[in-house]
């Protein structure tokens, strides 16, 4: 896609094509020659399992629409149309609805590593906001396709969300009015989310594009975080990362087949198997799981506004991340410290996730009350989640800033190969490397 | 390597054991039954389809519909009247008979009168009532369920009905007051601090609804000769309705086997070729 390309046209043809449109020349640099470190671990395998994701998807989204009827009398037995009567359709609406809680996983996971190893410090800033813009797009996508069912929760979820823009002064009703194309969630709302769920993963695709894009020009990030010297610290991307990826989406594929088959519906809420009525309220609702951290996050505030504000603002950080960590150091496998923060953070996500989906009030030491603070028991859910959720934004706006200008970090080795090399399996007998001794 | 990918996994259950903690209201643990359906090698049982069915046609489908349900599902492969013999459902004499049993309203195409005819394997089950408020008013003011998918909108399925039908209305604590046309049932989620008189701390698990008791002993006869008992009626109807929400399941884990024999041999294969890909390269 960028740089010097080693591609060769054998054939004739591909002599012709050549010189009118490169696409065998763009597959190749990006797809078989091009250089990637030869130190990836396996949680650099989650960009080719997301690719993998969104292919599934889409193939499968595209098969339910020829299916689905996006009419609020139609919906819901459309959808067990589509199990019962369609051909395989239960394969396919079971994949799809799985899928999209495997797309999550796996985007978490690539996150979490982005985080971790740095992936977004320079030059890697707009490979990085565009991964937040893919993010965004399929919380976006998740949520509209989980209101197409027409279930309960769909329902009730779909009013939940919606609300949300309420909270914003003078404007906030007209914008709710617009979103649900009438005074509240109705067939309008349905139709025009269906059309925007068929829209945008095509938009994702387009921002994948770019991402990909954004990752070749610069080439990977890698676990040590030290930037590639020599043709020595790289291998061709084929055979030896789609081998890797390979076996990784493999085995990815399994756990993904394991919910299809044998528990669809474990991710699911049984209520979105009620019809949606919007006379009966659900007991409780609850987001799909990966929503749960900030829906936690929402409600850790007592004003309304201000939590709206807070869930979009933690969202709204990652795209600024690249300027509040000022560590010049990208792999925090020199960074001890900021390993020991990084840890609680990814706690804290998962706390939160799981306060997310229990009732606010409820104990978290069953049985014990303290005392009121805020409207609230100090030991309940809204409080752990409090908690987390200034945690969370610390992490971002003072461990991250202030972490780069105080920490000692571990000396970096020269290059990728060192510590292959020094590592004692590979080192010849009496070859002592000592990385450490460098600056 | 392997390990890496292993704590992988386990990160990723991590991630999903959360939500699967967040329930609703907490009424008294279920009775669970032995169901020979669960499991990755789960079957439907269909002498028990068969008879469960005889329960929903005999005391459910009074009150309840299955709107999603047609005649011809009965005799599909994995269903209670299925045969081998019949692969087009439709041909299948027993569920042709079973529909023939039943009166649809339909059109006459000559006239456009409002006629009756006897049902055919493509009709879908009757509604036992002609709209919402009739069944209203039949059931003093509460809507029966339509029975489809319920068993895949309740928190543990066909244990929960077992447990509801089967052995859930026993007679209310003293102290809790029920009011006329309801019934006090353990399994039934709801909040009965309002009809507690007794200490708050202890307010009786369970709901009131409006359901009386359905099933009593010896209120169907199974043509199996099995007995009739309360808890043998709940069981069966729970498979039954299970096969309702999900006819294709065995299908499914069937599929499922397959797939991941597959998938675990690619896996296998692909893992082999990484190392002998990467066997010359420091990494």
């Amino acid at each position: 896609m960028s740089g010097h390309s080693n591609y060769e046209p054998k054939t004739g043809i591909e002599r012709w094509l050549d010189t009118r449109l490169p696409v065998v020349r763009l597959a190749y640099d990006s797809m078989i020659d091009f250089p990637t470190p030869k130190n990836l671990n396996y949680w650099w395998t989650f960009g080719g399992i997301l690719a993998v994701c969104l292919g599934i998807q889409i193939v499968t989204g595209v098969i339910l629409a020829m299916h689905y009827v996006p009419h609020v009398d139609h919906a819901f037995a459309s959808v067990e149309h589509i199990m019962r009567d369609v051909n395989y359709g239960w394969l396919i609406r079971y994949m799809h609805a799985n899928g999209a809680s495997m797309f999550f996983i796996a985007v978490y996971i690539h996150m979490f590593r982005g985080l971790y190893y740095g992936s977004y410090k320079a030059p890697r800033e707009v490979l990085w906001i565009l991964g937040c813009v893919i993010y965004l797009l399929m919380m976006a996508t998740g949520f509209l396709g989980y209101v197409l069912p027409w279930g309960q929760m769909s329902f009730h979820g779909a009013v939940v969300i919606t609300n949300l823009f309420g909270a914003l002064p003078l404007v906030g009703e007209a914008i709710t009015t617009w979103l649900w194309g009438g005074f509240a969630v109705d067939n309008p709302t349905l139709n025009r989310f269906f059309s925007l769920h068929f829209l945008l993963p095509f938009m994702i695709a387009g921002v994948v594009g770019l991402h990909i894009w954004a990752l070749h020009v610069p080439g990977n990030n890698n676990p040590t975080g030290v930037n590639v010297k020599s043709k020595e610290d790289t291998v061709p991307f084929h055979p030896y990362y789609t081998v890797k990826d390979g076996f990784a989406i493999a085995v990815f594929l399994l756990m993904f087949a394991a919910f299809v088959f044998y528990n669809p519906n474990a991710l699911g809420h049984p209520d979105n198997y009620i019809p949606a009525n919007p006379l009966v309220t659900p007991a409780h609702i609850v987001p799909e799981w990966y929503y749960l951290p900030f829906y936690a996050i929402l409600r850790a505030v007592p004003d309304k506004l201000g939590g709206v504000l807070m869930m979009f603002g933690s969202i709204g950080l990652l795209f600024v991340l690249p300027w509040l960590d000022t560590s010049k150091v990208r792999s925090m496998r020199y960074r001890p410290t900021a390993k020991l923060y990084f840890l609680i953070f990814v706690l804290t996500c998962l706390v939160l996730g799981y306060c997310g989906g229990q009732l606010p009030d409820d104990h978290v030491i069953p049985g014990l009350s303290t005392f009121l603070l805020m409207d609230a028991d100090l030991n309940s859910f809204v409080w752990l989640s409090r908690i987390a959720t200034l945690y969370y934004f610390a992490y971002f706006l003072i461990v991250l800033p202030v972490l780069g200008l105080t920490e000692t970090p571990l000396p970096q080795p020269e290059s990728i190969s060192e510590p292959v090399l020094s590592h004692p399996a590979n080192a010849p007998a009496g070859a002592a490397a000592s990385p450490e001794k460098r600056g | 390597m392997l390990r890496k990918g292993i704590a992988l996994a386990a990160f990723g259950l991590a991630v999903l054991a959360g939500p699967a903690l967040a329930a609703g209201p907490a009424p008294a643990p279920l009775k669970h039954a032995e169901f020979s359906f669960e499991g990755p090698f789960g079957k439907f049982d269909q002498a028990q389809l068969q008879r469960g069915y005889k329960v929903y046609r005999e005391v459910c489908s009074a009150c309840h519909a299955m709107d999603l349900l047609a005649f011809r599902n009965l005799g599909d492969k994995g269903g209670p009247f299925y045969d081998p013999k019949y692969p087009n459902a439709n041909d299948n004499p027993y569920v042709k008979s079973i529909a023939a049993e039943y009166q649809i309203n339909d059109i006459d195409s000559e006239t456009g009168d409002v006629v009756q005819r006897p049902g055919t394997s493509a009709d879908r089950f009757p509604n036992p009532f002609p709209n919402e408020p009739a069944a209203r008013a039949s059931n003093g003011g509460a809507l029966p369920p339509d029975l489809s998918v319920i068993a895949k909108a309740r928190h543990h399925g066909a244990h929960y009905i077992y447990s509801l039908v089967g052995s859930g209305y026993v007679s209310p604590p003293k102290g809790l007051t029920v009011a006329n046309g309801q019934y006090y049932n353990k399994y039934f989620p709801g909040d009965l601090t309002s009809a507690w008189s007794g200490d708050h701390a202890s307010v009786p698990p369970g709901g009131v609804l409006a359901m009386a008791p359905p099933l009593a002993a010896g209120k169907v006869t199974f043509d199996d000769g099995s007995p009739s008992t309360v808890d043998q009626q709940a069981k069966d109807v729970a498979a039954f309705l299970m096969w309702a929400a999900e006819p294709k399941m065995m299908e499914r884990k069937q599929f499922g086997l397959a797939a991941m024999s597959y998938l675990l041999i690619f896996t296998g294969l692909l893992y082999w070729s990484y190392r002998r890909v990467w066997r010359n390269v420091a990494h």
